[in-house]
């Protein structure tokens, strides 16, 4: 993400932008375009750099946000008919980041309603495309991220991934999708969904563009105390041949023909190139879906008992009394996935099932986090296909939400156990859909993780059909 | 497990929001297909097993008690309100 030269002008890469973003408009990738703010800024940093000023390292790089980051520049809706008309009085602090470096946000992208979603289609403003095939599904949660990555409209995206929302939709749309260690980001300024595994991460076409993404937004945040001490640097390590962990009670014969294509040959692919393979036995992985769907609906119910129709969003209209204000804005404002949530969530929490659900899933969540303690002192990294499909058809399984939840079910064990993961564009299936594969590293290992990705993996392409 | 009429009602009732019947019937089928998928973990053993709330390495983050300046104005957080009156959000009758 070179920009900072005199040869091209902010101006004219947010114009170009913004076009391609119009001409894709029937992907329905955002929510809002950030126009007038996003060529003022343009013009700002041409202006910065002519006066032989430092513009930062994204100097009139475009990008697009995921609708659920605060920002003063334009409505936070998080897709949600509930927050429809938010304007935000603060920044989030990665759009802070981001923006003290040059970045400039040209629009806000589709998300499943609160990040609730595979595929992005419990979005109030409907569903996104999918970047390879319009009858698809984007994925999700951050489907409109990927898709504005994947269609050229922007060099990265932010995301964010509570259980697979970056990564899912990265790999649905052939782009880098990166989900940092649990505390990495800040998530200050960011709608918040399940407080105990939401992260902040990014979407991109390289993963030496995430890295530099990574060195400009990690850190510790005094507005976010669940941030770590600062651990991401700048130098990186020359890597050696890497103990690379392949897990076999994952069963590999559900799972589509093209995914297991694509391991299979990245794993021989590996091999090949002096990496070692090493099989590894993790039987409690198969539980952490069961889990996943018990402690994130339960922290979800809490976290969004905040909408309440007083202080900012939607309003009922016809609400009487004040217990009318709540029932009828939440009972109009949240869509059904996002009721689906909060009532799990109240039911594993409230007395009779807490101990049976609620209680055994977080001392289920302690053998997953054990069973990667001890892996990782078989291997350096872990590689599994990210999900068990490519993109699926549009309504295909919006009906039946078991089947949703399946989609994420090698995504989120490491949401639980906090630790990073990469999507990496790897393959296609024979009609041309992208398949990932995803990489996951140790706590605190994002960045070895990264360089290793950029040693295994291509530079993702473009899809520009269609724009 | 069958989720009865009732029980819906008692959650949505602790969920604070209203549920037309037809809503109340497809999540009633919903809720019933979820709960049955999660209760495969009655067969993992878990005894003696201590829970993990949280996967934050840190307790305890301290930080002085000190007023600082606020990036949100009154103004600006009053205007996010759907109503509001005289420096105050307004809500219907609560007495």
């Amino acid at each position: 993400m070179k920009i900072a030269t005199k040869e091209i002008s902010a101006v004219s890469l947010v114009k170009e932008a913004l076009e391609k973003a119009k001409r894709c408009k029937n992907y329905n990738i955002f929510v809002s375009l950030n126009e007038e703010a996003a060529l003022n800024r343009a013009k700002e940093i041409d202006a910065k750099i002519a006066r032989g000023e430092d513009a930062g390292h994204l100097a009139g790089v475009p990008y697009a946000l995921k609708d659920n980051f605060l920002s003063r520049e334009g409505n936070t809706t998080a897709s949600a008919k509930i927050l429809e008309s938010l304007h935000a009085p603060i920044n989030s602090t990665t759009v802070e980041k981001l923006e003290s470096e040059g970045a400039i946000m040209i629009g806000r992208t589709n998300l499943d309603a609160f990040a609730h979603g595979s595929s992005t289609e419990n979005s109030y403003f409907g569903p996104t495309l999918n970047a390879y095939d319009k009858t698809r599904v984007a994925g999700g949660s951050s489907g409109g991220s990927a898709v504005a990555v994947a269609k050229g409209i922007v060099q990265f995206a932010t995301g964010t991934d509570t259980g697979g929302s970056i990564r899912q939709p990265a790999s649905f749309n052939g782009v880098y999708g990166f989900k940092p260690t649990y505390g990495t980001i800040s998530r200050y300024g960011v709608v918040a969904m399940a407080s105990s595994t939401d992260c902040i991460g990014f979407f991109a076409r390289s993963a030496e563009d995430i890295d530099l993404l990574m060195q400009i937004c990690a850190g510790q945040d005094e507005k976010d105390l669940t941030t770590l001490p600062d651990y991401y640097g700048a130098e990186g390590q020359s890597l050696s041949p890497q103990r690379i962990g392949i897990v076999k009670d994952f069963d590999l014969s559900h799972v589509d023909p093209a995914v297991k294509k694509t391991f299979d040959d990245k794993v021989a692919e590996l091999k090949a190139s002096g990496h070692e393979i090493v099989e590894l036995s993790m039987p409690a992985l198969k539980y952490a879906l069961a889990v996943y769907y018990i402690v994130v609906p339960a922290e979800v119910s809490s976290n969004l008992s905040r909408y309440d129709g007083i202080r900012y969003g939607y309003r009922s209209e016809d609400a009487k009394s004040l217990d009318d204000v709540f029932e009828k804005t939440r009972g109009a404002g949240f869509m059904p996935e996002n009721k689906r949530r909060i009532m799990i969530g109240n039911f594993v929490l409230s007395s009779g099932f807490y101990d049976a659900y609620y209680l055994k899933a977080q001392k289920a969540r302690t053998l997953i986090i054990e069973e990667y303690n001890k892996a990782f002192e078989k291997c350096d990294f872990i590689l599994t296909p990210v999900s068990p499909s490519p993109a699926f058809k549009l309504g295909e399984k919006v009906g039946d939400p078991v089947s949703m939840y399946l989609e994420d079910v090698m995504s989120v064990p490491l949401n639980l156990a906090g630790l990073p993961g990469l999507a990496i564009p790897a393959g296609e299936t024979e009609s041309g859909l992208p398949v990932g594969l995803q990489i996951v590293g140790p706590r605190r290992s994002d960045k070895a993780l990264l360089e290793f990705a950029g040693t295994i993996a291509n530079q993702a392409k473009i899809n520009e059909e269609n724009n | 497990m069958e989720i009865t009429r009732e029980e819906i009602d008692h959650l949505a009732k602790l969920s604070d929001f209203s549920l037309s019947d037809e809503e109340k019937d497809s999540l009633g089928t919903d809720l019933k297909n979820i709960i049955g998928y999660i209760s495969q973990l009655d067969e993992l053993d878990t005894d003696g097993v201590e829970p993990t709330y949280q996967v934050f390495e840190m307790e305890n983050v301290w930080r002085e008690d000190e007023i600082k300046p606020q990036e949100a104005d009154r103004e600006a957080l009053l205007n996010l309100a759907p109503e509001s009156e005289d420096n105050q959000i307004k809500v219907p009758k609560v007495l």
